[in-house]
């Protein structure tokens, strides 16, 4: 026999998402249970220990243990349900989540809606097809951030980083602190996918080489890494001949991508886009009513600010669903949101309401890095809206709040990121 | 494309990255004849401020973990309350390294009260329960 629970909202996963989009619902007087698979919550924040976090939401920077502590500590003021060591194994459309738990055993969660937080996964060694032996010693960075800064465990005392990301420039400067060498991090694109912040204060403070257009083409070693090599590549991102160079190290750090967590979404029929992430609409709905998401599990997000203020969004409106208030009404057909020029992609990736004005939250990235750009919105063939952009790089994510008036939008929204050729030809 | 970190040359004139926005600023910053501080290459006045501080006191936090006795975990998060010296890091760590707490641990607990004789203190980033509660 299973456990039967009954809540309003139900949340599946505690971390950063998890609990601001809690703690909102709880506030509105919903009745909310938040599932957990780990022994606490706080998600992914107790392991980042650096600092850095909170600058937008709290105006003041902290650690992320701390800053999951701050919604922690607020969660305890509510009667918000926690069930932790819970993992949640099925979703089903009508919003029964299972989840086994080791001391109750089978949990059914019957929820009015449900809010999915369950957050990403690096992306792995295999995702990027680096050859090589498979020796022990090959680590992706947040996994090694994990064994350091919470299991007490040193990864290794050798160590190349391939992948400029805030992770690998993080883990490079937290290695050198713990004793290790870190003899070089290698990136394939032409520039840091970085923070500046993290090149100048984790690589640039170690004096660690950071190698652009470079890529690991080979790993060797028979029980534990012995040595890798590095070559340059082209701009196709293959690597030139002659160029290798050898590494001796025990150790491989892998910093190289997030990808949202969805297995158990499509448990629940629902649709994901290109990111990986649910579609949703502009109340952060995915294509099953009734189920939202937010955080790293709709997008990969590079500041947790932004991931406190989507969740709490979600919590609003799952809020508003579980009590069955008015949107006024559906479209027919949904308004598509669609990537133009060097746009990645973008979130909402539909509108399904807009009888009269209204203000959307849109968040997109650029595909590749610009300077001096206007962002343009564009319906019916004519730009509704444009912003500048002094500066955009693919490792932030652009948000703007765009006033739609359904006069001037038809059936679909294109966003452009353009050069301002006025402004670059001042510069020049 | 050229490899992005050059390790300066004696003689030199450092280039300092300015971290206060994305456009990065490459900033040359030295000491002119009448001994003042000259920043150069900055897009704005917060460049300024910040060549002039990683040129004369670059500050940096301290960030790492300590041993917990009876913790849920081995290690504890710790962090120097505010930035210290960044030369003075390695000595820190030092220091750090021989320090160990016994849980339970609260938040802002301070863990080394006058780090270097800095005045400033390690406290723990994160609360920690006892594993056995005695």
């Amino acid at each position: 026999m299973s456990e039967i629970i009954d809540t309003d909202i139900a949340i599946i996963g505690g971390g950063p998402a998890g609990l601001a989009a809690a703690l909102n619902a709880s506030k509105r007087g919903a009745r909310v249970a938040i599932i957990e698979r780990d022994f606490e919550l706080g998600g992914i924040l107790q392991q980042c220990i650096h600092n850095g976090f909170g600058l937008t939401y709290f105006k003041e920077e902290l650690t992320g243990p701390e800053y999951a502590q701050r919604f922690m500590d607020l969660l305890k003021e509510t009667n918000v349900q926690i069930f932790l060591d819970s993992m949640v194994i099925d979703l089903s459309a009508d919003k029964i989540i299972t989840a086994m738990n080791p001391e109750r055993g089978i949990l059914k969660i019957h929820a009015k809606a449900v809010i999915l937080a369950m957050g990403c996964r690096e992306r792995t060694r295999g995702a990027i097809n680096v050859p090589g032996m498979r020796p022990a010693g090959i680590y992706t960075a947040g996994t090694a951030q994990r064994l350091i800064n919470m299991e007490g465990y040193m990864p290794g005392k050798r160590v190349v980083i391939l992948g400029s990301g805030d992770i690998g420039l993080i883990m490079a400067r937290r290695l050198v602190l713990e004793g290790a060498k870190v003899l070089v991090v290698a990136e394939v694109l032409p520039y840091c996918s970085g923070l500046v912040r993290n090149f100048v204060q984790c690589l640039q403070d170690y004096d660690i080489p950071l190698y652009l257009s470079h890529t690991i083409t080979d790993i060797k070693g028979k029980e534990r890494v012995k040595s890798v090599i590095i070559s340059k590549v082209d701009e196709n991102w293959m690597p030139i001949k002659g160029t290798e160079k050898v590494y001796e190290c025990d150790t491989v750090l892998f910093s190289v991508g997030l990808i949202p967590e969805n297995e158990i979404s499509l448990k629940a029929g629902i649709k994901l886009d290109i990111t990986n992430g649910p579609t949703v609409n502009e109340y952060l709905e995915t294509t099953v009513p009734g189920i939202f998401a937010c955080g790293n599990v709709l997008q990969v997000h590079d500041l947790v600010d932004w991931v406190t203020l989507e969740a709490e969004r979600a919590g609003e409106n799952a809020y508003a669903y579980s009590t069955n208030t008015s949107r006024g009404g559906k479209l027919l057909e949904p308004i598509l949101t669609v990537p133009g020029e060097n746009v990645g992609y973008i979130v909402p990736q539909r509108i399904d309401y807009l009888q009269d004005s209204k203000i959307v939250q849109f968040s997109f990235r650029p595909k590749s890095p610009d300077k001096n750009c206007i962002i343009e919105f564009v319906s019916n063939e004519k730009v509704f809206d444009k912003r500048k952009a002094k500066h955009i790089i693919p490792s932030e994510m652009l948000i703007y709040k765009i006033k739609l008036n359904p006069e001037e939008i038809g059936e679909k929204i294109t966003i452009n990121i353009k050069k301002n050729l006025k402004k670059s030809k001042e510069e020049a | 494309m050229e490899v992005e970190f050059k390790k300066p040359k004696q003689g030199d004139v450092p280039e300092i990255i300015c971290t206060i926005c994305p456009n990065s600023c490459k900033l040359q910053v030295f000491e002119d004849e009448q001994g003042e501080i000259q920043v150069e290459g900055a897009g704005c006045a917060r460049g300024v401020e910040y060549g002039k501080e990683e040129y004369l006191d670059p500050k940096r936090m301290l960030i790492t973990t300590i041993k917990i006795e009876n913790g849920v975990l081995p290690v504890l998060p710790v962090r120097s309350q505010v930035a210290i010296p960044k030369e003075k890091i390695f000595d820190a760590i030092k220091v750090v390294n021989h320090v160990s707490a016994k849980a339970p641990v609260q938040m802002g607990d301070v863990i080394i009260p006058n780090l270097l004789e800095l005045g400033i203190s390690v406290i723990a980033s994160r609360s920690m329960a006892a594993k056995n509660k005695e």
